[in-house]
């Protein structure tokens, strides 16, 4: 199968403090990949980084566009890498409210990635508005209301339905279910792997919670101190963790 | 005419490392050979501890072998799992080899016949007829039709062992893992499983598996392969 996304050697400094540090993966077309860690391990600068959000200090991030052609992202100009973002990327943001737009309604915070698509048709941007809200389980006669009335967990379903009604072919993810309880953390789960399947995005996610990578994600990548430590199959990682530091994260977990 | 090789273990060992527990090494497998092929059903046996079930996990590539090989025949050519990449794995385990553990790990909120279905589905088939095999496999493994709507996460044992059955049996796969499946079921549906295996031996797949139970164990066997602990041998 063709690559979508090759990351090679990328690191990310903050001065003289390691962000993320020599990098590598490939990522398919379809796949979600998880990269987990504890905080402070480098995973969401890696993100960032692999996103354009962060300039790498060195090494590349080259991306295959929808015509096919490579894309050489770190050389891309600000227009072309805002494009990209618009036509072809989504990001969705740990903290809903860093994500939407919290003055306008739930309506527009879903039509307007569409508006900068070009679509214009006031009814038909309702129309998917609306069938959008419903499939991210949210009550379409809500449509008009700003978002700041919603639970946390509204919002973030909110958030993935911004993000993904322009059918992206990537989306980035930093522990969209993060700050929610738990019984709305498997919603939001079931929900992402629903959508993920039935879209066939390919994905890059970035949690600490090896739970949400086993149900999530076919392949893991372990961080620590902003280095790659294990990387392979989740099932593999999380049942026969070979480094030091991923036998500690597996024996740490509570099991119910 | 001798039936075709599907799998083929080649000096096979593994032990973990416990770099938490004072280094302590756990040595499980040591140079295993085993060969199966198509149309036959080779059974483990051996006490607790033997390693059947790290010998099942190995082989799935859900434990990495610390030495030796596992090839796979995938697509009539030849891969060796334990240097397989990780897509390939996922392809393997996608069309290949099969894998049915005692548990059903449930995914909340996904109702049963959809759980069934999924792999079907990942194959490649309209979810019309994936949703109607899986219809099918639940109703011969007597689920019944009322819970067939609903997550399997409140069933009893027995009802979530035949839905990991009926989702890991729906694809016909040339090579089956089984790690137990029917631990948990009565006469009946043991029966039903020793069919779906016997019919899947017909159609060519190669079956290896651990079996408690010594009448299921006769139904299904062709061939016992005996393993023993290691520190106890």
């Amino acid at each position: 199968m063709s690559v979508l996304l090759k990351v090679r050697n990328l690191s990310r400094h903050y001065g003289t403090r390691v962000g993320c540090e020599d990098v590598s993966f490939d990522l398919h077309p379809g796949e979600l990949l998880c990269i987990v860690g504890e905080s402070g391990s480098g995973k969401s600068t890696l993100l960032n980084t692999v996103a354009a959000q962060l300039a790498p200090t060195s090494g590349s991030v080259s991306y295959r566009q929808r015509d096919g052609q490579w894309l050489s992202v770190n050389a891309l100009s600000e227009a072309d890498r805002r494009r990209l973002a618009r036509e072809e990327w989504g990001f969705v943001t740990q903290n809903p409210r860093d994500g939407l737009r919290l003055n306008v309604s739930a309506g527009a915070n879903v039509a307007e990635r569409l508006m900068a698509l070009g679509m214009r048709n006031y009814s038909q941007l309702r129309g998917i508005a609306r069938s959008w809200l419903e499939r991210v389980e949210i009550d379409p006669e809500r449509i008009d209301d700003a978002p700041t009335g919603f639970s946390g967990g509204m919002q973030q379903r909110l958030q993935i339905a911004r993000t993904l009604v322009t059918q992206p072919r990537l989306v980035f993810m930093d522990e969209p279910t993060a700050g929610l309880d738990v019984s709305v953390q498997a919603r939001i789960l079931d929900l992402l792997r629903r959508l993920v399947n039935e879209l066939g995005l390919a994905a890059v996610m970035v949690t600490h919670d090896l739970a949400v990578a086993r149900l999530l994600a076919a392949r893991t990548i372990v961080m620590q101190r902003g280095r790659v430590v294990e990387t392979g199959l989740t099932d593999q990682i999380l049942d026969d963790p070979q480094h030091p530091y991923t036998q500690l994260l597996v024996s740490s977990v509570l099991t119910t | 005419m001798t039936a075709a090789l599907m799998l083929e273990l080649r000096d096979l060992s593994k032990s973990f490392e416990l770099h938490h527990q004072h280094g302590a090494r756990l040595n499980v497998l040591r140079g295993l050979d085993l060969r199966l092929h198509a149309g036959e059903c080779v059974v483990l046996s051996g006490a607790s501890g033997a390693g059947k079930s790290t010998l099942l996990r190995v082989i799935y590539a859900n434990y990495r072998p610390s030495l030796g090989a596992v090839h796979v025949r995938h697509d009539g050519r030849w891969l060796d799992l334990a240097k397989a990449t990780p897509h390939e794995v996922l392809d393997v385990r996608r069309r290949t080899l099969g894998y049915v553990s005692q548990f059903l790990r449930v995914i909340p909120r996904v109702p049963a016949l959809d759980i069934v279905a999924e792999p079907l589905l990942q194959a490649g088939a309209s979810p019309q007829l994936a949703r109607q095999r899986a219809s099918e496999m639940l109703h011969r493994l007597n689920v019944p039709e009322r819970l067939w709507s609903l997550p399997p996460g409140t069933f009893s044992g027995g009802e979530q062992q035949r839905v990991n059955i009926a989702r890991g049996l729906i694809v016909p796969r040339p090579i089956l893992l089984l790690d137990e499946p029917t631990a948990s079921l009565d006469a009946t549906n043991r029966a039903v499983v020793a069919e779906l295996l016997t019919e899947a031996r017909a159609a060519g797949s190669a079956v290896l598996g651990i079996f408690h139970d010594e009448d299921m164990r006769d139904q299904v066997a062709t061939r016992l392969f005996p393993m023993q602990a290691l520190e106890a041998a």
